[in-house]
């Protein structure tokens, strides 16, 4: 393609991205740097139906002024990001220096939100994913060799789980598992323990949540495996079975070299995704036992006075997350292009 | 025919909107001007919001958002000029994010002109400048089961002490195994209990005069100690349970005591589907003391209407004037709607289901703190007391937690340095 052409081309997308995309995280990066203004107190008199308190506001017009000077707020540089909301450098210093023992020393991190947030989104993630590509490629490979009348109903019931919104998908098992809801019940008849519940175990709960992270992407994984499998050379497979290749030589030998650029893509997109873990959190209601980064975010905007800054530092400390889990991947991709070139 | 009774439909649809509009042209006095009104989705609130819209006519477009999430968008539904939202529907916490981000204009120009008929103790001032008008109160207050206590010899408590022991006198003569019930879902909720239990204990959340938080004392100890000892008597998906879930578990029968909202006690049994002795047994009575104080360990709210900063004096002037209709005594005459909430509006009769509010606020009951940097506090304490519920820490290290969670918010913030 001549450059002009595919200036012209890529103009539309680039404008895109350049406005959805790199405009925002500018904005996020800006954001998480500065902060509010040193708020200026007074006391008041408050009077209501319960009668008068003498309490503490905020004198909006001199912060208006401060407002006015500087609209962007304070410049607080790194310190956000510092803070014992986010990195928490100088907890973790302390705990480094007052350790006792290694074990003690990650006991003390998983008490700091964002360690304790990584802790669940990094378990998550890396079991999350294997999981489901081996998951989604054994519903592949069976559904493909099933009879041509079959397929078409089964396709459509193993997609379900990625059609249901994730946050009503998890609701929906939040019941179900409920002590008293039918899957609950029958876990507590299977375990022979009357009083198990799974939303009361910070174990049971982290189990819950990545078997429903399983059960919500497999169908991705199998939906882009299925698509690779009609592509699979037939030659290929039929020169393997003359040469008396079993059906489990033929999977390893021919379909899965065939189908790991998928995978590579499958890994790529679900490593991205699960590492955003958040619906299941607010749906199973699980933020006792298992928090993630976009829960943080999520709550530091949620509450009475929004944490702006805060959110913003964690969006960031995001998108560095999504950077270095995907860069194996990124690398690999290259080299593989390189090598084609 | 289909098409006949749709044609007929549509015209009864349409005489219904222009007599409706007619109705609230004649009676709210609105001429011109745009109501757009958030707020939370408990029933008294949506008989406010629905009072304002019968005030739409030709000339006047009023319209409502009523959802759980509202403190998530009024503040920025009130930011832009002109706001999106001319009206957003508060309690005594969440005016303080509106107060903050000076977003809510004083209202006393308009109490002046319109607002004749509002009583002087609707009116919610700060430092002297009318800033909202309340128009019910609330407050959290014992919710129990007649039938279990008697049949267990347990008197009503009055203390959490007696709730205790009433619980355990309950589990061991086997009638309900989880025999209490509270919101003590993670986040908000627990953070609420704490707080109750806390000014219970006569604690004070931050030290004199500043924005320095001061909790982890021997008083904090006391409250988390407290709200253990009763999670063990309650369901053990305790930390999934806010205010829904806990009236469920009470509606399905499972709970013989709670600390509920006033403002959810009078349609607690009224669903279809809650068993007969649950109907008979339900009952409300003031809230409990703790440790031997004389504060009740709850707090009192009202929740009341503000009218945007950032709009025209035609949009003020219309919003006041349909919220002030919407909450005229007039409203009282429909028994249904007497009984949604304690009102605040003149010619109020308490019904049965107000006896718990009552009793709070007779009781010297604190209201809940117009702090600037109370809910900050709220939020700290939502998401670091539950390791301590779950017996994964210390009393002491759960509140150390809680004081540097907050202490790093208040200095984003520019509360403290």
């Amino acid at each position: 393609m001549k450059h002009k052409t595919f200036f012209w081309f890529f103009l539309p997308t680039a404008l895109a991205m350049l406005l959805f995309i790199a405009f925002p995280i500018i904005s996020v990066v800006i954001q998480s740097l500065f902060t509010p203004h040193e708020a200026v107190l007074l006391t008041v008199e408050n009077c209501g139906p319960f009668g008068c308190t003498t309490e503490t506001s905020i004198d909006q017009e001199a912060t208006a002024a401060l407002k006015l000077a500087e609209p962007l707020g304070r410049f607080a540089g790194l310190s956000i990001y510092l803070d014992r909301g986010h990195l928490a450098v100088n907890e973790v210093a302390a705990l480094w220096s007052g350790r006792e023992s290694l074990g003690g020393f990650f006991d003390g991190l998983k008490n700091l939100p964002f360690y304790r947030a990584m802790y669940f989104t990094l378990t998550y993630t890396f079991v999350v994913t294997p999981l489901l590509i081996v998951l989604g490629f054994a519903i592949a490979v069976g559904v493909n060799s099933l009879h041509r009348h079959l397929k078409g109903l089964v396709i459509f019931f193993s997609l379900l789980p990625m059609i249901v919104t994730p946050l009503i998908g998890s609701l929906i098992l939040f019941w179900m598992i409920d002590s008293r809801g039918v899957l609950g019940s029958a876990i507590q008849f299977l375990a022979d323990d009357p009083d198990l519940s799974l939303k009361a175990s910070t174990a049971l709960t982290w189990i819950t949540l990545m078997v429903y992270g399983v059960w919500h992407s497999a169908p991705f994984a199998f939906v882009v495996f299925y698509a690779g499998l009609q592509t699979l050379p037939q030659d290929t497979l039929e020169s393997a079975m003359i040469d008396g290749a079993s059906r489990w030589q033929q999977i390893r030998y021919v379909v899965i070299p065939h189908l790991m650029p998928l995978v590579t893509f499958v890994a790529l997109i679900q490593l991205m995704d699960n590492f955003r873990v958040f619906e299941p959190i607010v749906g199973f209601n699980a933020e006792a036992h298992a928090t993630s980064l976009s829960w943080i975010i999520f709550n530091d905007l949620g509450g009475e006075t929004r944490l702006l800054s805060s959110a913003a530092a964690t969006s960031v400390l995001t998108i560095i997350g999504v950077a270095i889990l995907l860069s194996p991947v990124l690398v690999r991709t290259w080299r593989d292009f390189n090598a084609k070139t | 025919m289909f098409l006949k009774k749709i044609t007929t439909a549509v015209a009864i649809s349409i005489a219904a909107t222009a007599a409706a509009q007619a109705a609230g042209h004649s009676s709210c006095g609105i001429d011109a001007g745009r109501v757009n009104i958030v707020g939370n989705e408990f029933p008294a609130i949506q008989t406010v919001g629905a009072g304002a819209v019968a005030c739409a006519n030709d000339n006047v477009e009023v319209k409502t958002n009523l959802t759980a999430d509202h403190q998530k968008i009024n503040v920025a539904g009130m930011t832009s000029n002109p706001a999106e939202y001319t009206s957003a529907i508060v309690a005594n916490s969440s005016i303080v994010a509106l107060m903050n981000e000076d977003v809510i204009r004083p209202l006393d120009d308009l109490v002046a002109e319109y607002g004749q008929d509002l009583k002087k103790n609707q009116l919610i001032t700060v430092n002297g400048k009318v800033m909202a008008v309340a128009f019910m109160a609330n407050a959290q207050h014992l919710v129990y089961r007649a039938d279990v206590l008697e049949e267990a010899g347990v008197e009503v408590p009055t203390t959490y002490e007696e709730m205790l022991a009433g619980a355990k006198k309950i589990r061991d003569m086997g009638i309900l195994e989880n025999p209490l019930g509270g919101s003590y879902k993670a986040g908000w909720n627990l953070a609420q209990e704490f707080n109750n239990m806390y000014i219970g204990h006569g604690g004070e959340f931050f030290k004199p005069g500043s924005a320095e938080v001061d909790i982890n004392n021997e008083k904090g100890v006391a409250t988390l100690t407290m709200l253990k000892s009763l999670s063990e008597y309650m369901s053990p998906d305790f930390l999934t349970h806010d205010s829904n879930a806990t009236n469920a578990e009470y509606r399905a029968g499972n709970v013989a005591m709670m600390n509920m909202w006033g403002s959810r006690a009078a349609g607690l049994v009224t669903e279809e589907g809650v068993p007969q002795e649950v109907v008979d047994g339900f009952a409300i009575a003031g809230p409990m003391t703790v440790a031997g104080g004389d504060t009740p360990a709850t707090t009192l709210w009202w929740d009341g209407w503000t009218v945007a900063k950032n709009i025209s004096d035609e949009d003020a002037t219309a919003t006041f004037k349909a919220l002030t209709k919407a909450i005229e005594p007039a409203i009282l005459d429909d028994a249904e709607v007497a009984t949604q909430a304690v009102w605040l509006i003149d010619g109020y009769e308490p019904t049965e289901a107000a006896k718990g509010v009552f009793a709070a606020a007779a009781a010297n009951s604190v209201p809940y703190p117009m702090v600037p940097y109370q809910g900050l506090l709220h939020s700290a304490l939502g998401a670091e007391l539950s390791d301590f519920m779950q017996g994964k820490e210390s009393a002491e290290q759960a509140l150390a937690d809680v004081e540097a969670a907050y202490t790093a918010a208040a200095k984003e913030q520019g509360f403290l340095n």
